[in-house]
């Protein structure tokens, strides 16, 4: 089949190219909704290296998405189910590295195509279902919340026992939803949110206290930390959880920045910390997503607050429109509805 | 329901020496009727596929659905007319023969040979045609429009901006199509080769539904090379 893929051919110009998907092969889909995220926000803008746009445009942004199944010649899937496509693609089998971490692995909107198309051919290994009731424009991010979930697996695999109060440290999206997935698995737990916009931190009605950065109480302390500011600002989020960390906690980072950031790696030796790195995420990731969707009503019910503009898109101007919108979006998810 | 006509009746005389008409001739990896048969296979929102092709031809399009296309929607492949009306009227016919027609079954007919046309077109036209009984699938015009009634000096120019190339699908409300249709005498069946005019000419609206500048009909041998350049490109998921 003739299948219309819409690539970044240059930052902010989009053009339509066509792929032949067999679809006697692969399970064809039908994006119904999509979620722009700030991975692919960089590309649109070109703010990434030179190097880095040369070596992976033209491509198909978006890698956040929920769609509806048009057919499974595998039988796995019926047509009509509503399903999420895991971005990661892993080429190789690893039984100690997981499948985000491979050097091998594929992902779609960085160095493949992404979402951005008419139907999406994929493999009926890299699909999960979503459950019952579920928003759609929720479950359209269900990646981000999946990574969001990695990131407290991975926590769970490093972090001492003692978890009685944990600090987040970034008032976006990431951190509200990374907040949001240890409110359910830890509902005992003291969370405090740490941010620099008092706006922001209202959203946050879960957590057990918000601080501004610049007024958090000196003998504050949290037995772990997640850092999810990215950017330059990560250097000095790092720094304040260093100072109000417990001895032997463990800090999960999970803000990108373009640049090297300096660690106050003194005190980290000194109070036996544990940082660790957490990226993307994989199949088991969204399959503990859509688990912790279903058996927390409330969970998904937070999430729809933080759906800001949904643009329907049926034509490339309306893709630039939605990508124009995100940008002046200090909070929130831009959500497309694909009708292209 | 909504049934899907796909006319693959080209004879194959304008693409050079080809004896082979233009919807067999091979796009990329495919024949360029099975990319298009495809496109409509895929969309859940048609309900059977009906193609009609020249009668030497009606077999080995058979065996090419055969090869090419998973089991999962219904796909017959009957003979064509002589002239387009003459197609159209043929799938009018086999629906109102083999099915139960009401006031809600749709006809999206669509050319064999543009299979570039995408799921939103597809969508628009079933979505319109329920809608307003008619659509006709249109971009805008890109080059001023002349008219001559002699073939040698300009007798009008047309505003450009009023101005709209058809491609297709176009779509109709089967019932009111089949009513519109035996209002025509044998003349004007004749004159009026384009189902969309017809409803203009009788004074009913047919929605125009954006079109794509791909949707391209392969008709010249330059067409076939402008398929072969759209289906080239960096293919990132390889």
């Amino acid at each position: 089949m003739i299948n219309q893929v819409y690539r970044l051919v240059a930052p902010g110009m989009i053009d339509v190219a066509c792929t032949q998907p067999d679809i006697k092969d692969c399970v064809l889909l039908r994006p119904l909704y999509m979620s722009v995220c700030k991975a692919d926000q960089r590309y649109y803008l070109g703010n990434r290296s030179k190097e880095a746009l040369k070596a992976k445009l033209p491509m198909a942004l978006i890698h956040e998405c929920v769609a509806k199944v048009i057919s499974d010649p595998t039988g796995n899937f019926k047509p009509g189910e509503i399903v999420v496509p895991v971005p990661n693609t892993p080429t190789e089998d690893d039984d100690v590295i997981a499948e985000n971490y491979r050097l091998s692995s594929h992902f779609c909107s960085s160095g493949y195509d992404g979402f951005l198309r008419d139907y999406i051919d994929i493999s009926p290994d890299r699909l999960v279902r979503v459950p019952d009731g579920i928003d759609l424009k929720v479950a359209s991010f269900s990646e981000l919340i999946s990574v969001a979930v990695h990131a407290v697996s991975r926590f769970e695999k490093f972090a001492h026992s003692r978890r009685d109060t944990i600090g987040i440290w970034g008032d976006g999206n990431v951190g509200f939803i990374t907040a949001l997935m240890l409110r359910a698995l830890y509902p005992d737990a003291k969370l405090y949110i740490f941010g620099t916009v008092y706006d922001k931190l209202a959203y946050f009605g879960f957590a057990d206290d918000t601080f501004h950065v610049d007024h958090i109480p000196e003998d504050l302390r949290v037995d772990h930390a997640f850092e999810c500011v990215g950017g330059e600002a990560s250097r000095s989020a790092i720094s304040q959880i260093i100072d109000h960390i417990n001895p032997e906690g463990s800090v999960g980072l999970m803000g990108v920045s373009e640049n090297y950031i300096g660690i106050n790696t003194r005190m980290v030796l000194e109070r036996g910390l544990n940082l660790f790195g957490s990226s993307r995420s994989g199949v088991k990731d969204f399959e503990r997503t859509m688990e912790i969707l279903s058996s927390n009503p409330t969970i998904p019910a937070y999430l729809e607050n933080i759906i800001g503009e949904v643009t329907t898109v049926r034509t490339i101007d309306d893709i630039h429109k939605a990508f124009k919108d995100d940008i002046s979006r200090h909070f929130g998810k831009t959500v497309i509805k694909w009708e292209k | 329901m909504v049934f899907a006509a796909i006319f693959a009746g080209g004879k194959g005389s304008r693409m050079g020496n080809s004896d082979t008409p233009k919807q067999y001739l091979e796009l990329g990896s495919k024949p360029i009727i099975i990319h298009t048969v495809e496109k409509f296979f895929v969309n859940d929102r048609i309900d059977e596929i009906i193609v009609l092709c020249p009668k030497p031809w009606v077999a080995h399009t058979k065996d090419l659905i055969k090869r090419n296309l998973p089991d999962g929607k219904k796909i017959t492949v009957i003979e064509g007319g002589e002239t387009r009306n003459g197609t159209l009227e043929n799938a009018i016919e086999f629906i109102e023969k083999n099915y139960e027609v009401d006031d809600d079954t749709v006809i999206v007919t669509h050319d064999a040979v543009r299979p570039f046309l995408t799921h939103r077109i597809i969508e628009e036209n079933v979505d319109m045609a329920i809608k307003y009984g008619a659509t006709d699938t249109v971009i805008p015009a890109t080059d001023t429009i002349v008219e001559s009634e002699d073939g040698d000096f300009i007798s009008s120019i047309p505003n450009r901006s009023k101005m709209y190339q058809g491609q297709t699908p176009q779509s109709f409300k089967l019932k009111e199509l089949r009513t519109v249709i035996d209002s025509l005498t044998d003349e004007e069946k004749s004159i009026l080769t384009d189902a969309c005019k017809i409803y203009t000419i009788k004074n009913k609206p047919v929605y125009m539904v954006k079109g794509e500048v791909f949707n391209i009909k392969i008709t010249y041998p330059y067409d076939m090379k402008v398929a072969n350049t759209l289906l080239k490109g960096k293919d990132s998921d390889d």
